[in-house]
């Protein structure tokens, strides 16, 4: 079964520099049976980059691509507090660069008109866009979405895709909050892996919504992973969401680069 | 250069791949004791395995040939006495099980449900802090721990049920604090402590590296983080580390496949995924 893997960071352990970090998680992404990972954010990390530092961080990323551009997806991170500076970096990293993704973090709340210009842009560009979400029992970061706020913004997006990053976390909620919006899929990762997670996604959502994704290297891939071998759900299901619906995500951007997958 | 690099990548892809579906197999014939297992229901959602018939199937396809099981009802019930027996007969039906009976320190008479978890012959307790209500620097917790030792009972310590982030918060359970573990263990020489979903972040790495030399073992459940054995083997003896899935709550899965995202010799695998637990339970 090819695997995919939607949400992968730079292992906070393992290396020096960006080469060996991502040399570390391919390694061990190899020993789980693990063929392409899409990779964003640099380190150290930051919740509300200036534009300096998420350039940074994504010349991290773009460092590590050439050598694993057989492996790795480049996501380039952008902070939509700095819109103009933002749309710039999309220009840089994806339109005139290799990344084929972009990562909205908590910088800022996702139902703004600054995020929905960034989104709309990045979807110009066929990028697909993942926006991390939760919905946290004490208080989200202050500028940290909801999957309902996702939601809210997936209505004006005209029917183009958009990815929950994490279903919210607390994903009996998260399901619920994008059920109905057709446009949005779910991200597996990063959450323990709570038996009853994928089905009830399936149930609710389709399985053609659902990507798994590690949320490495903090989070283990073989934690995420359990979330959709340990389903019981059919073989047809666990394919699409290990990586046919990312890949169907991902085609537009993959061919007009020259991709091959 | 670049076909020879991808040959490269692809023949060591290959044999980490085969390196890896050789341990698995040997796994696969070994015994595998599950550390952490739970029978009946968890309180806020059914779970497909929540009757210990199929538990028991599920472990036994995944290559378990005994689980450690304490019962779920052991978390709010208060007939702590009634939830034992329960468990004990639910483990005479289903050899695979081992009993671990849970002990609530915080109610009235709580050390003679310690007698009876000697008396129903089995050889451990669980206590579950975060949901009865105590820190570990409390004068009962250094009690239970004596009084288990006393009894020949291994001691499990359930730190983390359910991630902060997601609780219902009309049942908060705060995860406990561990740093005065190691002295309430200078309190109850003797006892055999095990910390079942523990997470690395727990406590700093003093406190780790305090625990390291005791002799607690730890589950690795909620062990995160990529290749999470080999990061924690580099602070921890390798005699400390047992296998435990925390299934039903959790895919039993996930543990399943840390012991293949590290880069574990034979003997280390020996030691994860019996060894150390047969050790700590028989001792």
């Amino acid at each position: 079964m090819r695997i995919w893997d939607l949400h992968t960071h730079f292992p906070t352990t393992g290396g020096a520099t960006a080469e060996q970090r991502a040399d570390k998680l391919i390694r061990i992404a190899d020993r789980m049976g693990i063929e392409r990972l899409c990779l964003y954010m640099g380190f150290p990390w930051s919740q509300d980059p200036a534009p300096e530092k998420f350039r940074a961080e994504n010349d991290q990323v773009l460092s590590v691509l050439p050598k694993h551009a057989d492996r790795l997806l480049g996501f380039v991170y952008l902070n939509p507090k700095h819109e103009d500076a933002s749309l710039a970096e999309l220009e840089r990293c994806v339109a005139n660069g290799p990344m084929v993704g972009v990562k909205l973090w908590v910088a800022q709340h996702c139902n703004t008109l600054e995020v929905e210009r960034i989104v709309k842009r990045a979807h110009e560009l066929k990028a697909v866009v993942f926006q991390h979400t939760w919905f946290k029992a004490g208080e989200n970061y202050a500028g940290e979405s909801t999957p309902s706020e996702l939601a809210e913004l997936a209505q004006r997006l005209d029917g183009k895709p958009i990815i929950c990053g994490h279903t919210g976390g607390d994903w009996e909620r998260g399901i619920r909050a994008i059920a109905a919006q057709k446009n949005v899929f779910a991200d597996l990762a990063g959450s323990d892996p709570v038996a009853g997670y994928t089905e009830m996604a399936v149930r609710e959502l389709g399985a053609e919504r659902i990507i798994y994704g590690s949320d490495a290297s903090g989070r283990s891939f073989s934690s995420q992973l359990a979330k959709v071998h340990g389903a019981d759900i059919p073989d047809a299901a666990k394919r699409l969401i290990f990586a046919e619906n990312l890949i169907r995500l991902l085609a537009p951007i993959l061919r007009e680069k020259g991709i091959k997958f | 250069m670049l076909r020879r690099r991808r040959f490269l990548q692809t023949t060591l892809a290959a044999a980490a791949l085969a390196a890896a579906r050789a341990d698995a197999q040997q796994v696969e014939r070994s015994p595998l004791i599950d550390t952490n297992v739970w029978l009946g229901r968890w309180p806020i959602r059914r779970l497909r395995l929540d009757d210990p018939g199929s538990l028991a199937g599920k472990l036994g396809q995944n290559g378990v040939t005994r689980a450690w099981a304490s019962s779920l009802d052991g978390l709010l019930h208060k007939d702590i006495k009634a939830v034992n027996e329960r468990l004990a007969h639910d483990c005479r039906q289903l050899p695979v099980f081992e009993p671990i009976g849970a002990i609530n320190p915080m109610l009235p008479r709580w050390e003679a449900d310690i007698a009876a978890c000697a008396a129903l012959k089995m050889r451990g307790i669980r206590l579950i802090p975060a949901y009865h209500g105590y820190k570990l620097d409390d004068p009962r917790f250094v009690e239970a721990l004596r009084l288990a030792t006393a009894q020949k009972l291994a001691v499990q310590l359930a730190l983390v049920l359910e991630d902060a982030r997601t609780q219902n918060p009309l049942m908060f359970a705060a995860p406990p604090d561990i740093t005065p573990l190691p002295k309430a263990l200078e309190a109850a020489p003797g006892a055999r402590v095990m910390l079942l979903n523990w997470l690395r972040s727990m406590a700093g790495k003093p406190v780790l590296l305090a625990l390291a030399g005791t002799n607690v073992v730890f589950d690795i459940a909620m062990l995160e983080g990529i290749a999470g054995i080999d990061a924690t083997l580099e602070d921890m003896p390798l005699d400390r580390l047992c296998f435990g899935s925390y299934a039903p709550v959790f895919y039993h899965e996930a543990a399943k496949l840390k012991l293949q995202e590290s880069d574990l010799s034979a003997a280390q695998l020996t030691a994860i995924t019996h060894a150390n637990a047969q050790r700590f339970l028989s001792a």
